[in-house]
């Protein structure tokens, strides 16, 4: 017997010693990669899992309201720790519902993994109930996915499935796993025992290049530094670096979207987001400096605009983990595949041998503070109504010194939030970048605060777009989660209301909703607490009183109907052509510019 | 079969090393792509050339490894030099590709294809269809009395070229295998 097993263990690889059953393997396996919480749904097709689930206390399942929100939560949780997410739900529907999440997750390079369950394998292809063709459907919106077909290598693929997904480019993965495979026994293959076969990602960045870049660092003379959310992948450290990079240099540094907090925003070097929405000194920056550093960040539309026009006269520096990111959007002269943070220390520690020099201008801080001094951010003030603008500064001024994470929906809101609240840390603003995924806020702030329980939670929303995951409710409640969802409601779908003002003659097409719930008896409907704020004057309060509130908050802020988001790159047009507020002379927005998104 | 032993790395080359990027030019190139032999493997493959607007003209796959479980998949594609660069960096980050050739620009490498046809012809034309096969070098794989079916090997031109001196003899059909590549020495 003793014989036996050892054949099977080193010629199969099959352990006699680990043998249970697929579902057993899963909550193993799950244990063993440390995950404390899974986002999920159950349905026929994972019962197996939820029955060993049960009979454990180790792991907590967060039962939410819909297979979307279990995504965005898990993304909430992975974003603001830094560790994968994770979330179980069903075949079928519960695979089909998670798309979107998957696909945000892509977007945004965010290491989570979707467990789903199958229909049996003898099953497959029979047009079974619930079942879907889950890898099928989700091959483009995952970085891998895998249908486990026997037990005993299921221990084996959820490793590889944790490696693959936090590795290289983090991604989401999905895993997809039959009935009768969680039914029957199998070898499990520990953690330790698993030794990933084939994918390697670089990391270690190419020294040659790096001394060409420190060189171009070394000459330029009007340079920007332009950082995006691989410095947040890359880890604390990877921040900590860009600091010293920056405070050692004295550049000037802006952030995407997703990069907001990688460098404090209190710091004189900040010049705010770049982008669409982004400030008016950082776009200007980025369109007259001489040398461009991009790190972590993709060369996204929204980020260059008019791709022709973009910084035409900049010897661009690129680092990025991912070759294919490496001249896909903008050609660079020196692209470096590798992880941020091993890049900036080998950076760092040669332009620090070589003397630290730097060539930098002091008349570009000069243009650059002429640039600051056109406040680009300013809007009319009003007695009367809370402008949109004014509710995320008060918001901003009364948190801002609290333990606060952020999360937003999609829409005009979230640029309002970017533009006027400042990040001090990497992990504390989770918004949906890539995909603009409406309802990403809810569930991502439900994710946040199951990993930070003791802190502040707030979601920047719009109306409409929170209302798109609203069943999360039940959710907060359940868990008793004290997210404070602060909802700027004009009545409209702001930004696409704003771009029909801007591009189709101001015909407001199914812009608006005219049935929307009176937030306040929905917040009391579930047992929580609801504030209405309408009266600038008592914003303060209404702000305070939702901070101080021991549970969820639903805070339903009437804001000005009308306003726009400004400054604004409008689509087909370069950085240097921003629109910066609604009083300047009207801008023609070619049919060129239209037919972008 | 012996097993090949193959690194997966991304380092050897990389999208910053463009021959002319710059250079709008549709190019034809040939890539030869190392695999996994899983399922769904061809589906990343070509789910990857049409989500993101690459064209295929032609590709084939068979397994080559069976030991290692490695398939060769070889496609021709055209487009400019920068989208043949985001196609090879694209490919070689997916997890079951453990590597990216491009035939084209490394050095010589010959290409082959094969094709049968069927030519339906009768007296002259019967006769005249023989001839340009022993030309060409086919090989008759088929006959009846009406009809022939030849075996053609070589470059995709040369097939083309025999395809279209067998058109007005009676081709009534042609099944073509697509391009198998490999690099020279």
């Amino acid at each position: 017997m003793l014989l036996y097993k050892k054949t099977l263990k080193y010629k199969l690889g099959i352990d006699m010693n680990n043998i249970m059953s697929g579902a057993q393997i899963v909550v193993e396996a799950l244990l063993e990669q440390k995950v404390d919480t899974v986002f999920g749904y159950p349905g026929g097709a994972v019962l197996p899992i939820y029955d060993e689930i049960f009979k454990q206390s180790k792991i907590k399942h967060v039962l939410v309201r819909h297979e979307q929100g279990a995504i965005h939560a898990a993304e909430g949780y992975s974003r603001s720790t830094g560790k994968p997410g994770v979330a179980l739900v069903t075949s079928g529907p519960g695979a089909t519902n998670s798309v979107t999440g998957l696909t945000d997750a892509l977007m945004d390079s965010i290491p989570i993994i979707v467990l789903t369950g199958q229909v049996p394998t003898f099953m497959i292809g029979n047009d079974a109930f619930q079942e879907a063709d889950t890898v099928g459907i989700t091959r483009p919106c995952t970085k891998h996915n895998w249908l486990v077909k026997d037990t005993n290598i299921l221990g084996k693929i959820i490793h590889e499935a944790f490696y693959v997904s936090t590795n290289g480019r983090p991604g989401p993965v999905l895993v997809d796993i039959p009935k009768d495979v969680q039914f029957a026994t199998g070898s499990y293959l520990k953690k330790k025992d698993f030794s990933p076969k084939r994918y390697k990602p670089k990391t270690v960045p190419n020294s040659d290049l790096i001394l060409k870049a420190v060189k171009a660092f070394e000459n330029s003379k009007n340079p920007i530094i332009y950082s995006g959310g691989g410095v947040v992948n890359s880890g604390d450290n990877a921040s900590k670096l860009l600091r010293e990079l920056v405070n050692e240099s004295n550049f000037p540094i802006t952030s995407t979207l997703m990069g907001l907090g990688c460098y404090p925003a209190s710091k004189k070097n900040w010049m705010g987001m770049l982008g669409m929405h982004g400030t008016y000194e950082a776009n200007m920056a980025m369109h007259d400096c001489d040398f461009m550093f991009c790190i972590g960040a993709r060369f996204d539309d929204r980020i260059t605009g008019k791709t022709d026009e973009f910084s035409p006269n900049s010897t661009k520096v690129h680092i990025d983990i991912d070759p294919s990111s490496i001249n896909k959007n903008i050609l660079v002269d020196i692209g470096i595949v590798g992880d941020i943070k091993t890049t900036l220390q080998t950076f760092l520690k040669l332009w620090r041998k070589r003397g630290s020099k730097s060539s930098i201008n002091k008349s570009w801080w000069k243009k650059i503070d002429d640039w600051r001094e056109i406040n680009c951010l300013k809007y009319n003030k009003s007695k009367s109504a809370i402008k949109p603008q004014y509710a995320i500064q008060r918001l901003e001024e009364l948190t801002k010194n609290a333990d606060r994470y952020v999360t937003t929906e999609v829409g005009q809101h979230q640029m309002w939030a970017a533009q006027f609240m400042g990040f001090e840390e990497p992990k504390r603003w989770m918004t949906s970048g890539g995909l603009g995924t409406m309802g990403y806020g809810f569930p991502a702030s439900i994710g946040v605060q199951l990993a930070h329980p003791k802190s502040l939670v707030i979601n920047v929303a719009g109306e409409a777009s929170w209302l798109m995951n609203m069943q999360e409710l039940g959710t907060a409640v359940q868990y008793n989660l004290p997210v404070k969802q602060f909802i700027l409601n004009n009545e409209r779908l702001g930004m696409v209301r704003q771009w029909q003002e801007l591009l189709h003659g101001g015909r407001y097409s199914h812009s608006w909703s005219d049935a929307l719930p009176d937030f306040v008896k929905l917040a009391e409907a579930y047992g929580i607490k609801g504030i209405c704020c309408d009266d600038p004057n008592k914003l303060d309060d209404a702000i305070k009183e939702m901070i101080d509130y021991n549970g969820p908050v639903i805070f339903d802020c009437l804001v000005e109907k009308h306003e726009n988001c400004f400054p604004m790159i409008p689509s087909g047009k370069a950085h240097n052509e921003m629109i910066l507020n609604a009083n300047e002379p009207e801008q023609e927005i070619g049919k060129s510019g239209a037919v972008l998104v | 079969m012996q097993k090949l032993f193959l690194k997966k790395g991304v380092s050897r080359k990389s999208a910053y090393n463009l021959r002319n990027p710059k250079d709008d030019k549709f190019e034809r190139h040939t890539l030869a792509i190392l695999v996994d032999n899983e399922s769904g493997v061809l589906a990343r493959v070509i789910g990857l050339f049409s989500g993101r607007g690459y064209n295929i003209d032609s590709l084939t796959v068979a397994e080559v490894d069976h030991t290692g479980n490695l398939s060769r998949i070889t496609i021709v594609t055209s487009g400019t030099p920068s989208v043949i660069e985001q196609i090879k960096a694209q490919l070689e980050r997916m997890i079951p590709v453990h590597d990216v050739h491009d035939l084209t620009t490394e050095g010589a490498s010959v290409e082959r294809e094969l094709a049968l046809f069927k030519v339906f012809a009768k007296g002259e034309k019967r006769v005249e269809s023989l001839r340009l096969a022993d030309v060409f070098r086919a090989k008759v794989v088929d006959s009846t009395l009406v009809s022939f079916t030849f075996e053609l090997t070589g470059t995709p031109e040369k097939i083309d070229a025999f395809a279209d001196l067998m058109v007005p003899l009676g081709l009534k059909e042609i099944a073509r295998t697509g391009v198998a590549a490999l690099s020279r020495g």
